[in-house]
């Protein structure tokens, strides 16, 4: 073996340790003992293969390539590290985003070649999934844009015109005709550029409509679409662990999307096509919303024995996880029974409520799923709702006409008292009337939520130590 | 050279393979998941480093650059953002 090929025999084995670790760390991410080693063990398989690369290419262009990861590695590393918890949604789909167009420019770049008609005849198969490869990461690429633009609250949550379905389908279809003409026809120089402009264009076509509660299934949608991406260009280029790794992102996305989708009890096309949270007003609610004090909600909290904690995305916003689980820990202390229920779609991702309530050092055998604390609701004295809206609305299973009939939702309705804590009296990210906060026996703590933990946590102290009672 | 079958049995093994390992995990890892595999596809700065080393003129260059940014910020923010999550993970599990 002459030096080039010991290169390229090291830099495949490099590749095929790479496409292992990386399997074995997406494997050992899915327990909570060894989540932390898998993430460890994927960074690792990463610089190999990063560094084995470099072997390959020689020096060529190697100061382009050096600068290039330069400019793309210290700005998010940075910006990773000081996000806010809050915020890790939107940083996911913007990575993701970048994911998306990386591979594109890979297929923009393949095209190009094959253009050039001295490059020869190119086999279909090749030239098929460099076009596919470009049209999904091109699609993921802004659509995952606009996902973190609308998570960011940067852009109005909707955008709805009349006629727009088939508006969108017919760039859909015209993107899909410039892709067929590519492989079939001749590759264009003309044609490339036509094709990625509709394939871009139909990716912020297409996440405009969808309204808040469903970003986390399109958000999860976009990542097993840029893997599939990944795949695909990894074949074009011939390098087996973009088409591994690609592969099994693109096959576990695909499988954690239908989960989320699951869990709202909706198809995907009904996400993508039914504008959820856009339209769609449902029966209006007669009654008032009945306010409380922070001392009389504490009051409640004191004489109860059972407390049920419902977060959602408002509790993420106010940054209000260490106060309630301050607020917990005070409850447990006297004697109550404290459970935190997740419903899986709570927040903005799934697990999204999990992981803030890890941060602020809620123990596991405290949260709650959806299906195992819901028969609980109807023995709790008191339901404390922070934050949370669509996903405690009675109307999903009471409300032909609401948008989110059918959802699966948290009973919280079924607790003998419900205190709801929530900024004014606006809707949730879905856009809709809440039956539950004009129950009977519901009470509406108006407040940021961390303003009001700390006031039921001293509330509560006045309670205990007053002797009041 | 992966010939297409070839390739279509790795797609398929591979595919399994990513089903298999999501099906256990826990609700409560999802996010954390849905973020370490969004890093696991930033190997495509792999292929736009290959892309960028063959590339000759200015337009294949340009292209293949941003190839590169884009697939290293993929591969740097989800790292950065993962590792963070599963942080908080670990110090709730000691106590």
């Amino acid at each position: 073996m002459d030096l080039h090929e010991t290169l390229i025999w090291i830099a495949k084995a490099s590749y095929f340790l790479a496409a292992v670790l990386f399997i074995l760390g997406i494997k050992r991410m899915a327990s909570p003992v060894t989540a932390r080693k898998g993430i460890v063990q994927a960074g690792i398989g990463m610089v190999i293969a990063t560094l084995a690369t470099f072997a390959i290419t020689g020096m060529h262009n190697i100061e382009l390539i050096l600068l290039g990861i330069a400019i793309g590695v210290i700005p998010t590393w940075l910006w990773g590290k000081k996000v806010a918890m809050t915020d890790m949604p939107q940083m996911v789909a913007l990575f993701n985003g970048m994911g998306g167009g990386s591979a594109a420019a890979i297929g923009a770049g393949e095209l190009l070649k094959f253009s050039d008609p001295s490059t020869g005849a190119h086999p279909l198969v090749t030239v098929a999934l460099a076009v596919l490869g470009a049209l999904i990461g091109s699609v993921s690429m802004t659509g995952s844009i606009i996902a973190w633009a609308k998570l960011d609250g940067r852009m109005d949550k909707r955008f709805n015109f009349p006629g727009q379905q088939v508006f969108n389908f017919l760039i859909f279809a015209a993107a899909v005709a410039a892709g067929i003409a590519l492989i079939a026809w001749q590759v264009d120089t003309r044609l490339i550029i036509a094709f990625f402009v509709l394939a871009l264009l139909f990716g912020v076509l297409m996440t405009l409509p969808i309204g808040g509660a469903d970003m986390p299934v399109v958000i999860s949608l976009f990542n097993a679409l840029t893997g599939l991406a990944v795949a695909f260009e990894g074949y074009v280029m011939q390098i087996e662990a973009l088409i591994i790794a690609g592969t099994v992102v693109g096959a576990a996305g695909t499988f954690l999307t239908q989960l989320m989708a699951k869990a709202m009890n909706r198809p995907i096309s009904g996400v993508l096509f039914s504008n959820f949270g856009g339209g769609g007003s449902g029966e209006a609610i007669a009654g008032a919303q009945k306010p409380i004090e922070a001392s009389d909600a504490a009051s409640l909290l004191y004489m109860a024995e059972k407390v049920i904690i419902v977060p959602g995305y408002g509790m993420a916003v106010a940054q209000a996880q260490h106060k309630i689980w301050e607020l917990s820990q005070a409850l447990i202390k006297a004697g109550k029974e404290v459970k935190f229920a997740i419903h899986p779609v709570a927040g903005r991702m799934p697990g999204h409520m999990n992981v803030l309530l890890a941060e602020a050092g809620v123990p596991y055998d405290l949260i709650a799923d959806m299906d195992d604390i819901n028969p609980e609701f109807k023995t709790c004295d008191v339901s404390i709702v922070i934050g949370a809206n669509d996903v405690v609305n009675p109307a999903a299973k009471t409300d032909k006409s609401s948008p989110i009939f059918g959802m699966p939702i948290l009973n919280v309705v079924d607790s003998r008292q419900t205190i709801v804590i929530k900024r004014g009296k606006g809707t949730g990210f879905a856009g809709i009337e809440n039956a539950l906060f004009y129950a009977d026996n519901t009470r509406l703590l108006y407040a940021d939520g961390k303003e009001a933990a700390n006031q039921l946590i001293s509330e509560l102290k006045a309670i205990e130590g007053g002797g009041g009672h | 050279m992966i010939d297409g079958f070839l390739a279509l049995y790795i797609f398929m093994l591979a595919a399994f393979t990513g089903k298999e390992i999501i099906g256990r995990v826990p609700v409560i890892l999802h996010t954390p998941l849905m973020s370490g595999s969004n890093f696991v596809h930033g190997i495509v700065l792999v292929g736009a480093m290959i892309a960028l080393a063959h590339a000759d003129s200015t337009l294949a260059k340009t292209i293949g650059f941003i190839g590169v940014v884009l697939g290293a910020g993929n591969a740097a923010g989800g790292y950065v953002v993962t590792e963070r999550m599963l942080e908080m993970f670990k110090s709730s599990k000691d106590k």
